[in-house]
């Protein structure tokens, strides 16, 4: 399984973080790597080596940025890896891209399916107006509706898909890749959403959320 | 000099030592479009590598090699990796070649360019020390000469190419922030490269 690596100049940011996408990930080795040893903001490199050596399993290791130089400390640390194919930096919006990761490599995804999760959580919407689309509405019946583990299923089915899909809730929408996207839509058990798609496998995509949705998110 | 080992541990001492002698400049550069903490970062540093000297190896790419472990892993900020990267791949590319030479050290400047150029994606006009890395590395090697030939030439250069930092607009790092604003001021890690380099040049004179 892929371990992550969680690079920041703030320690609490951080660790905060991984407790985040570890609570949709319980199996995923992620090391936070933030603050300097003093408690004081920067990056520091030996840090970052030790939470890579020990964030790999055999896998992989995906590692993930806050700020410019945590992104060349973190460079730095796989370059001088013994085989730096081993890791890769990501770029990618550190909370979201974390989190979709994490999601990935819980569902056994390799380091090149957990990088493009993480990169595709930072992509806008796709705009209703183009591209041929096909969608359909739900409703929720399982209690908690979009909430953590239902987003995470959801986000992790269509990863799997090559289709741009959008979750609509009232005036919210969603990128259906970002968990984080998808719980800020608040919506509810009982709640009406819509699910829309583009792209080569829209219509499976489609159907896919419609299967999760009528399985109540195996809930 | 010599161009051996112990030379290049002698050049990095009277860097250390500049460093320390120019900390509060760089903290006030640094304060005008930074987080005023080059100067402090660069000091703690090169107190570090000063300490780990005598035991730093027996070829100029070791030596070199420990100043850039060492310089990661204390300096902080961008500057940490911006300069462990420059005097990495300037130890790649020395080797294991008991002394430099006019070419090598050449070489070696021009790799430590790459690097800094590919870890901080900066371009020259950027208001970053590329600005100053970049003209030093073309007088090294337009310059005939000794060692310290190479060196003084591209201490030169790299004053100049901090000086002309002045008035552009950064587009890279915390100073990029500032846009406009940052137009006016020298930067710090232009200026620090061009120390480095003068440091190192007046050691091997």
């Amino acid at each position: 399984m892929i371990g992550l690596v969680l690079v920041s100049h703030s320690a609490r940011l951080a660790e905060g973080l991984a407790e985040l996408a570890g609570q949709m990930a319980p199996d995923v080795r992620i090391l936070p790597a933030g603050g300097l040893a003093d408690g004081t903001l920067g990056t520091d490199f030996d840090a970052v080596s030790a939470a890579v050596d020990r964030a790999e399993s055999g896998d992989g290791v995906a590692l993930l940025y806050d700020l410019g130089s945590a992104k060349m400390t973190a460079e730095l640390a796989v370059e001088m890896l013994g085989d730096p194919s081993r890791a890769v930096v990501v770029d990618a919006p550190f909370v979201e891209g974390a989190v979709a990761a994490a999601v990935a490599a819980q569902g056994g995804g390799d380091l090149d399916t957990v990088s493009r999760a993480a990169v595709a959580a930072g992509a806008v919407a796709p705009d209703a107006a183009t591209g041929t689309e096909t969608g359909t509405e739900f409703t929720l019946t399982n209690d908690v509706g979009l909430h953590a583990r239902p987003a995470a299923l959801l986000a992790r089915t269509v990863a799997e898909l090559d289709a741009e899909v959008t979750v609509r809730f009232g005036e919210k929408q969603a990128n259906a890749a970002s968990v984080l996207a998808l719980m800020g839509l608040g919506a509810h058990g009982g709640d009406t959403v819509s699910v829309s798609a583009t792209g080569p496998d829209a219509a499976e995509a489609v159907r896919r959320v419609d299967d999760l949705v009528a399985r109540g998110f195996d809930e | 000099m010599g161009c051996d080992a112990a030379g290049v541990i002698a050049a990095i001492r009277s860097a250390a030592a500049v460093v320390d002698a120019h900390r509060d400049e760089l903290v006030n550069l640094d304060r005008e479009i930074g987080d005023a903490d080059h100067g402090e970062n660069l000091k703690r540093g090169f107190t570090a590598v000063v300490s780990k000297l005598d035991a730093a190896g027996d070829t100029p790419g070791a030596v070199l090699k420990v100043v850039a472990s060492t310089l990661i892993s204390t300096v902080g900020g961008a500057a940490g990796p911006l300069y462990g990267t420059a005097f990495l791949r300037a130890a790649a590319k020395l080797g294991t070649a008991v002394a430099v030479t006019p070419g090598s050290v050449v070489d070696a400047l021009e790799a430590a360019l790459e690097g800094v150029v590919a870890r901080g994606k900066a371009e020259p006009g950027d208001k970053t020390m590329v600005d100053a890395l970049t003209p030093a590395v073309a007088a090294a090697r337009a310059a005939p000469g000794s060692v310290a030939d190479v060196l003084r030439a591209a201490a030169d250069a790299a004053d100049q190419g901090a000086r002309d930092t002045v008035p552009l607009v950064a587009r890279k790092g915390r100073a990029s922030y500032l846009g406009e604003r940052s137009a006016g001021h020298m930067d710090p890690g232009a200026r620090s490269t061009a120390l480095l380099l003068r440091a190192f040049a007046e050691a091997a004179s």
